[in-house]
């Protein structure tokens, strides 16, 4: 009973598990309508889709909530993710013939190559701030997609091939283009699991909430809240800057390689400015540093527009009112006070009536 | 005359030190400091010592200067010219952070802390650099972490107990009243282990009997820890009563060095913050 107790003063430990035991329920429900064969194909497609922006709305939202930084480069890293990932995967075909360990292993390759250009980037870019930092993330997110986009991977018996023109591609004769340009990727071998998807949304909570909840998470918001008073008591600002920014985009370029492997074809058009924004959207809806409120609010306003296909033209037109209804539902104070009186006025105007009836006797 | 100023003694040339620091290394040893923004000279060869457990206070007229004297022993400025030897150490080009990490620990005129975080956690983000655990342990949760978080709880209580906040170690940090919030900065900033901590007017916005207890606390500080204090202030009875060692700038210069007992009768400083006499004179 105690134990119980003090378990729900905890507050840190008792928003934790509440986002780890929404996380589990959802996919077991979800597993078990799915097992049923209750759900429909189209349904069945989101599932993993849903699952990697979760994990990219909670990686974004490390570093835009709790870390204070506006990146809108987020696609960048997913895309490095996809792209690493199918790679990886086509190249080891031969090598790792079970799908489990292989989407394993390209996922780990997505995240440890966009962790890596995270980190090169990271350290110029970090220096700058706000405004800035948004629009050189900007720019790179751009440079990136139009990078894979110039970009011909291939392979045959002489080995890896990887080069930025067609006519420098020549490969031997039965040897297979994994990457061809503008083109994409084509032919890919479907390894994304659903279940592998929750395992990834699962990796992330536990890094991203164990890192909040340590010196470390500490020290970022406080980076956040106060940047002078931080570097007064000795924390290295733009070192800690750049481990959000690193854990961020390795967790984004592990989402990637999931996606990227969860289509028979992809192209880098579809890591666009677009995607970033949408991401960031997901995060600013659910909470700036709100973890529990980046899953909710990805899982929504993904299937949302999706749900919303057979209205056409006028779904974008809804997720927008949409968009802005929440927004005012959780930013506007007079809104958020009336929601919150809400409770209080039904009670005291239910007691108010007793009272009346009470009096007349 | 307080019982501190009785057993200072004189050194040529720098500020006062107290009997038992007089053979020993200065914590903080500032040699003809001064820094220039564009043509504005804001300090200018400012020169003293400061003992290691030394209460030194640091007064002058508004814009004389002050707190861009403790932006430049922090390392929030670097200097135009001079040197600042920190336990002998030279902080030329050192950031704040580095500077911090080598024993200066500080609060601010306009607090600083982190609103948004309990005052347990301020205290803990002050310990950033005590609490020893790596990366991988925090985020994999190794038993390294839950040992160095329980110790640097326990030390943390123990500061905020110290300063008497240890009952609203859980309150957000922003809805402290301004007083308490004051004191949290010094528990934040002796969380870092400081050899010397510089208190930017700490006792702004307290009444008197706040600033009375502020006082004792200031003592009880550098017996405690052993560690020197150097203070900006305007309230005179809190300088005169705590400092052994007062330097007055203004003008971004020195205009006086010496005990408190000096510095009150010293005319330099009268003329600084009360003007000149002649007008007086001449009506007479």
């Amino acid at each position: 009973m105690t134990a119980m107790k003090k378990f729900w003063n905890n507050k840190t430990l008792r928003s934790n598990t509440i986002t780890y035991a929404v996380v589990i329920l959802g996919f077991v429900i979800m597993q078990t309508l799915s097992s049923m064969g209750m759900l429909g194909s189209a349904v069945k497609g989101y599932l993993v889709p849903i699952c990697v922006y979760i994990v990219l709305a909670v990686s974004l939202n490390l570093l835009v909530g709790v870390c204070g930084e506006l990146s809108l480069g987020h696609a960048g890293f997913m895309g490095i993710g996809a792209f690493t990932g199918i790679v990886i995967a086509a190249v080891t075909a031969q090598l790792i013939p079970e799908g489990t360990v292989r989407l394993i292993v390209a996922m780990a390759a997505g995240g440890i190559l966009a962790g890596a250009v995270g980190f090169l980037v990271g350290i110029p870019v970090l220096r700058l701030r706000g405004d800035y930092l948004a629009i050189v993330t900007l720019a790179f997110g751009e440079i990136m997609k139009n990078l894979i986009n110039n970009m011909y991977v291939g392979i045959d018996e002489a080995g890896f091939h990887m080069v930025i023109s067609t006519e420098q591609m020549k490969l031997l004769p039965g040897g297979t283009m994994i990457i061809s340009g503008p083109l994409g990727a084509t032919s890919i071998q479907k390894l994304a699991t659903f279940p592998m998807g929750f395992a990834l949304i699962l990796v992330t909570l536990f890094v991203v909430l164990n890192l909040i909840h340590s010196k470390e998470g500490r020290a970022i918001k406080a980076v956040r809240d106060n940047r002078i008073a931080a570097e007064s008591v000795g924390i290295p600002v733009t070192a800690f800057r750049l481990k959000a920014f690193v854990v961020s985009a390795f967790l984004a370029g592990m989402a990637g390689a999931l996606f990227g492997l969860n289509f028979s074809s992809l192209t880098a058009s579809k890591f666009n400015f677009n995607t970033s924004i949408n991401i960031l959207v997901f995060v600013v809806l659910g909470g700036m540093g709100n973890i529990l409120g980046s899953v909710i609010s990805a899982t929504v306003l993904y299937v949302l527009p999706e749900a919303m296909r057979s209205l056409q033209d006028y779904r974008m037109i809804l997720y927008a009112v949409v968009l802005i209804v929440v927004m005012l539902c959780t930013w506007s104070p007079k809104i958020k006070n009336a929601i919150r009186a809400m409770p209080v006025l039904l009670r005291e105007r239910f007691r108010g009536r007793r009272k009346e009836a009470g009096s007349h006797e | 005359m307080n019982e501190y100023s009785k057993k200072m003694i004189q050194v040529p040339s720098y500020n006062l030190l107290r009997e038992q620091d007089a053979d020993k290394q200065p914590v903080l040893d500032v040699r003809n400091l001064g820094i220039d923004f564009g043509g504005l000279t804001a300090v200018d060869s400012f020169q003293m010592t400061i003992g290691p457990t030394e209460i030194s206070g640091l007064i002058g007229p508004n814009g004389a200067g002050k707190t861009t004297i403790f932006n430049l022993l922090t390392g929030v400025y670097q200097p135009t010219r001079g040197s600042i030897l920190l336990n002998g150490i030279d902080t030329k080009g050192m950031t704040t952070a580095k500077v911090n990490r080598l024993g200066i620990a500080r609060t601010f005129q306009n607090i600083r802390l982190f609103t948004d975080m309990s005052a347990l956690d301020n205290v803990k983000v002050g310990m950033h650099n005590a609490i020893r655990c790596s990366f991988a342990s925090s985020v994999l949760r190794l038993p390294g972490y839950f040992k160095a978080e329980k110790a640097a709880n326990e030390k943390a209580m123990e500061l905020l107990e110290f300063m008497g906040l240890a009952d609203v170690a859980d309150t957000k940090a922003g809805s402290l009243p301004y007083g308490v919030q004051r004191r949290l900065e010094i528990a934040r900033a002796l969380a870092t282990n400081p050899s010397i901590i510089l208190l930017d007017e700490p006792a702004a916005g307290m009444n008197p009997s706040e600033t009375a207890e502020l006082m004792h606390q200031i003592r009880r500080i550098r017996d405690t820890f052993q560690i020197a204090i150097f203070l900006i202030e305007h309230d005179m009875n809190l300088v005169m009563g705590v400092c052994e060692g007062i330097v007055v700038v203004n003008y971004g210069r020195i205009i006086a060095k010496g005990t408190p007992e000096q510095i009150k009768n010293d005319p330099a400083v009268i003329e600084a913050y009360l003007g000149r006499k002649e007008c007086g004179d001449a009506e007479n």
